[in-house]
């Protein structure tokens, strides 16, 4: 059966590239490999919190796993479990509802911790900016260190944004920050 | 609209949709497209015996503080902080009272990339006994920012109840701002916005239904259906200028014109998808074990979709016959008939079926639409008048409702009925007829929205 469909895909016609840009993902990953190991080696789990958003951020999160931008090869897992997390990623509001589970999940991650704002809602509240029901940008639940703007960013905007996170963070470690 | 006594308004007989209040009366919105009102009295209105009027009655408390007088239920809907000081008690989860009964708690924060919510499952070994469901952790208050805002600005705002639904919410938004202020957008604004609200559908189908499969261990198909929607939202950016279209669909027509080349770009993409749609299919359907995890597992009976008046996959799963597209209809749909597969079994497989049926579907209606593309200008003047308008859009989970009333161009209520909000308690009901490991699937086969219910 799968035999068939694969069959059908090599001999059928040709599919679009499954790569966002070849030349571009070659030179992230060179990137990565600059960058990476210096300080967090060559693999980094990212904990996810949807922390109030529309559910478009989650999307193109979820799409930066698929074949074309595929986030794996540049060493990025998303876990279940904060406890096993490198990365904090943000998407929403932080609406008030839930900031304190967001501010729990920090909580029970092991330092050092990176902290991505991942979209305009994130970046500062984005067009729920003053509304009473947000306690406005995920900077009310912890301090930042990346923002990702766009509405939602696209899978090759989050991919570039981890990119650069871990490119300025490859100096040897500090002290532990809170 | 019709004005109703208290009376009336508790014995009116109809398909029950949505229900909200203003300032000063209670609405109920009724199939195909009924409008009831009652005038409160002292911050209350009699509570509507509908099933589906429950979530409704609470929300209206949370969000205005008025009362349904002989409301059985309740409990907070979106609103943690009631108590005076601005504290959150933890709510009581009833559990049924039986031998051996304890409570899973599952949420806010969910294990994969999806929304917040919680989940409080009452189990008994593996048997689900109950399961309740708590929301308003996604609630950014969108309601009120809408309000003194004009249609044009308060669209942005429609475009973000649910990012997965944003062109059907901006086009049930468009078309509830056109009706209080008598504006036709033209032909051209019309099929582009289906055009659009196609090819949402799709991506979303295609994404789903991979990753249903992905739960059940089948990466394969998660990959290749991954890869479908990929494609579209890439087309989708050619030729509109954004992955999700948002912002897009506006009061009074549409805010691009869509790409030289984007009309191929679209076919190019919809055609490999239909060229490959097929062989997936088969894969879905010839393994024993994919089969097996689907089949019978988190049923919804059509007596229960019925007392609903589920629309959507879910409710088109076990066996309610109602596309907003049909029934009450709007343009272009009329001119472009459209085929509405039905299934009894009410299961996970059934809803799969059912949106891997409207794949096809959805892509003949866009080639057709892209052909018959008018020329017109692209969005209408909006006149700074008054009035109230209803509007609708099938989304892919099923229709959306928006109501405005604008007073001298501003808005001074609105309201916005996802589906999601009936779609909800039928996933309570289907979780407790399979046993918890199941849940993932069975959640992911509805796909409530928790944005497009928490506003
Ligand atoms: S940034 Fe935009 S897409 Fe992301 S959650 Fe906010 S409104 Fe939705």
């Amino acid at each position: 059966m799968v035999w068939k469909t694969t069959l059908g895909h090599i001999l059928g016609k040709a599919t679009p590239p499954t790569a966002a840009d070849p030349a571009r993902a070659a030179e992230m990953r060179a990137r990565v490999a600059a960058a990476g190991s210096a300080r967090l080696g060559r693999s980094l789990a990212i904990r996810h919190v949807a922390a109030g958003s529309c559910n478009g951020c989650e999307l193109e999160l979820r799409a930066t796993q698929n074949m074309v931008h595929d986030l794996t090869q540049y060493g990025f897992t998303f876990t279940p479990s904060p406890r096993h997390a490198d990365i904090l990623l943000i998407t929403g509001v932080a609406g008030r509802n839930m900031v304190e589970a967001a501010r729990q999940a920090r909580a029970a991650m092991p330092e050092p911790v990176l902290v991505v704002a991942c979209g305009d809602c994130a970046v500062d509240g984005g067009v729920f900016k003053g509304s009473p029901a947000i306690a406005g940008g995920a900077e009310a639940i912890t301090a930042i260190d990346l923002f990702i703007p766009g509405c939602p960013p696209t899978p090759t905007q989050i991919v570039q944004g981890l990119l650069a996170l871990i490119e300025a963070h490859s100096f040897p470690p500090k002290k532990t920050r809170r | 609209m019709i004005l109703l006594s208290p009376p009336d308004w508790a014995a009116y007989q109809g398909r029950f949709i949505a229900l909200w209040t203003d300032a000063q009366y209670a609405y109920a919105l009724y199939q195909p497209a009924e409008l009831v009102a009652v005038a409160l009295e002292g911050g209350t209105y009699p509570a509507l015996p509908h099933a589906g009027a429950g979530w409704y009655q609470r929300l209206a408390f949370d969000l205005h503080g008025f009362k349904a007088t002989g409301a059985a239920d309740t409990r907070p809907a979106i609103e943690h902080f009631r108590a005076a000081d601005f504290t959150a008690p933890w709510p009581e989860f009833a559990a049924p009272e039986v031998e051996g009964v304890h409570q899973v708690a599952v949420g806010p924060i969910h294990a994969g990339i999806i929304e917040p919510g919680h989940f409080r499952f009452s189990v008994r070994g593996e048997e689900v006994l109950k399961l309740e469901a708590r929301f308003g952790y996604a609630h950014k208050g969108t309601l009120g920012l809408m309000r003194g805002k004009s249609p044009r600005l308060a669209a942005r705002y429609a475009a973000r109840i649910s990012g997965d639904a944003t062109v059907a919410h901006s086009l049930a938004f468009a078309q509830a701002a056109e009706a209080a202020l008598g504006v036709s957008p033209s032909g051209r604004a019309i099929y582009l916005r289906a055009v659009m609200a196609e090819l949402e559908r799709i991506a979303n189908h295609t994404a789903d239904i991979g990753a249903l499969a992905g739960d059940a261990g089948f990466a394969f198909l998660d990959a290749r259906f991954a890869l479908a929607r990929e494609y579209i939202c890439a087309a989708a950016a050619m030729a509109f200028g954004h992955r999700l279209m948002m912002d897009i669909v506006i009061p009074g027509g549409v805010a691009g014109d869509i790409a030289e080349g984007g009309a191929g770009e679209i076919l190019a993409v919809l055609a490999a998808l239909e060229a490959e749609l097929p062989s997936l299919t088969r894969v879905f359907e010839d393994y024993a074990s994919l089969q097996d995890r689907v089949i019978g597992t988190g049923i919804i009976p059509p007596h229960l979709a019925a007392e609903f008046h589920a629309g959507g996959y879910v409710g088109r799963a076990s066996g309610q016959a109602h596309d907003a597209r049909v029934q009450p209809g709007y343009p272009p749909y009329f001119e472009h008939m459209l085929h509405m597969p039905v299934q009894q079994e009410g299961d996970v497989a059934a809803r799969i079926r059912i949106r891997l049926d409207e794949i096809p579907e959805s892509i003949r209606l866009i080639r057709d639409m892209l052909f018959a593309l008018p020329a017109g200008a692209l969005a209408a003047p909006l006149p700074p008048g008054s009035g109230m308008g209803l509007g609708v859009a099938e989304s892919f989970r099923g229709p959306v409702w928006h109501w405005l009333h604008v007073d001298n161009g501003t808005i001074v209520t609105a309201f916005i009925a996802d589906a999601s909000a009936l779609h909800w308690p039928l996933l309570e009901h289907a979780a407790t007829t399979a046993i918890l490991a199941d849940f993932p699937l069975i959640n992911k086969s509805v796909n409530g929205s928790y944005a497009g219910v928490d506003l």
